[in-house]
């Protein structure tokens, strides 16, 4: 098992993810830079704040892990070996997961464990800090799979990081609808289940789809 | 079955060559259509009931709204026809597809605004179907942005390709998240004029106009696929004999 394709290149990633831990920390600091932006910009009001607080928390969710996708495939793409993973003898299919699991447990579960914090800074009642959890725990594993998809794209060219957001960002909309709603739901003290399944759904449809189509995109971008 | 004429579809020369002798027909038609529909919705159609004439431009919204999604599968297959058959012509007619969408998609979001000023009261409304519009004019500037973005033509061609596939798949799920969303938002302060009954006498123009907007959809992308056959193989030997012979006819 610890030879199989998907395991040696979790391995190896997470590995070069501590060793290099700016990159997990720079979408966190921007998740909690940003969304002290918010208040800065719009008010203390705290009715306010808590009106806005799921919406605002997803959307720069959603920002911190676009951001974070650049360095997904291109540091591997930089010293070749990607290519060393193309020709290997290997399904790309579970290589390319384990890089996005990777990316996932540095990016989406980090985001995920902060987002209570900020919510307490936004005022978001306690009732909704299990639905803001639970949401961004399932929904930033979805957007770091299809995020994957636009990284691969992309990742063949120098100025990718812009390029990205604008191809990504309109398949992250049902993931934002969602999980956005399981929030303000909970905040209403509605149940919040349907959204949550949703996507999960989602997720697994993600887990099936994306990497074999990010596969197909690191093919095209590193073979022309 | 006979598979001659897919095959022959990998050649951009036959098919500069056949369309040539389209292209008067279909001009023709598409014109004539667009008139008669045009002059029949717009001045002879009766008027609505409840939204007097301004109901009038369906003629140029419906139209404009069903081939702008209809020229995303146009788009998303042909990409997908290149990529499992690897032949140049569908990514022609990709690339061309492309800007034909995007502009259909904003003229029905800008007549869907003109039409909303006196409707509703407003030039823009948060509504179900005008999100996923907006939603379907992102995609397209997406695939646009990526093809525009690679220097060599190849990875282009196949990178927008897979992209307009994943939109593809994705098309369904951001519609029918986008109606949840609208049914959990309903705004309160705008009325939605109750379903007007639309006359039978109404549809016929409509109908003209649908078709004739089908065979405009065509004959652009047919123009648009010829230009970039023309470019994308200006150096072969029938392309500098077309030149020359253009010129020397004249």
């Amino acid at each position: 098992m610890a030879n199989s394709p998907f395991w040696s290149t979790f391995r190896r990633d997470l590995i070069l993810v501590f060793r290099h831990k700016t990159d997990m920390v720079n979408p966190l600091v921007f998740f909690l830079i940003a969304i002290s932006m918010i208040p800065l910009a719009i008010g203390p009001e705290t009715a306010l704040l808590i009106r806005i607080a799921p919406g605002i928390i997803w959307v720069m969710a959603l920002l911190a892990t676009l951001l974070s996708l650049d360095n997904l495939f291109r540091s591997d793409f930089d010293d070749g070996s990607l290519e060393q993973l193309l020709i290997a003898p290997y399904p790309l299919f579970f290589s390319v997961l384990a890089k996005v699991t990777v990316h996932w447990l540095a990016t989406g579960l980090p985001l995920t464990l902060l987002a209570p914090l900020l919510g307490v800074m936004l005022s978001l009642p306690a009732s909704a800090f299990g639905a803001l959890c639970c949401s961004l725990f399932i929904g930033t594993a979805a957007m770091s799979l299809i995020g994957a998809v636009g990284a691969a794209l992309t990742v063949g060219l120098r100025k990718g990081g812009l390029l990205i957001s604008l191809i990504v960002m309109p398949l992250y909309i049902p993931v934002l609808i969602f999980g956005a709603s399981a929030v303000q739901a909970a905040v209403l003290g509605e149940p919040f289940s349907l959204q949550l399944a949703v996507l999960g759904a989602g997720l697994a449809l993600a887990l099936v789809l994306a990497p074999f189509a990010a596969a197909g995109a690191l093919r095209v971008s590193v073979n022309g | 079955m006979n598979w001659q004429w897919f095959h022959r579809l990998g050649s951009p020369r036959w098919f500069y060559e056949k369309t040539q002798a389209w292209l008067p027909w279909l001009s023709i038609i598409t014109l004539a259509l667009l008139l008669v529909g045009g002059i029949w919705g717009l001045g002879f159609a009766p008027t609505d009931a409840k939204q007097g004439n301004s109901y009038r431009i369906i003629y140029i919204h419906v139209p404009s709204a069903f081939l702008a999604l209809a020229g995303y599968y146009i788009m998303a297959i042909s990409g997908a026809i290149g990529l499992i058959w690897k032949m140049k012509l569908p990514f022609m007619v990709m690339k061309a597809a492309a800007p034909i969408g995007a502009a259909l998609t904003f003229l029905a979001l800008i007549t869907g605004a003109i039409w909303g000023k006196p409707t509703w009261g407003t030039w823009w409304v948060w509504d179900a179907r005008i999100t996923s519009m907006l939603i379907l004019f992102f995609l397209y500037l997406g695939v646009i942005a990526l093809q525009q973005a690679f220097q060599n033509r190849d990875t282009a061609d196949k990178a927008s390709a897979i992209l307009a596939l994943v939109g593809t798949v994705n098309i369904p799920i951001i519609y029918k998240s986008v109606d949840w969303w609208f049914t959990l938002h309903q705004p309160a302060t705008i009325k939605f004029i109750g379903k007007s009954t639309i006359h039978i006498s109404m549809l016929y123009p409509l109908f003209i106009m649908l078709v004739g907007f089908y065979c405009f959809y065509t004959l652009v992308l047919l123009l648009h696929t010829r230009v970039e056959i023309l470019r994308r193989e200006s150096r072969t030997q029938w392309v500098n004999d077309l030149a020359a012979g253009k010129q020397g006819s004249k």
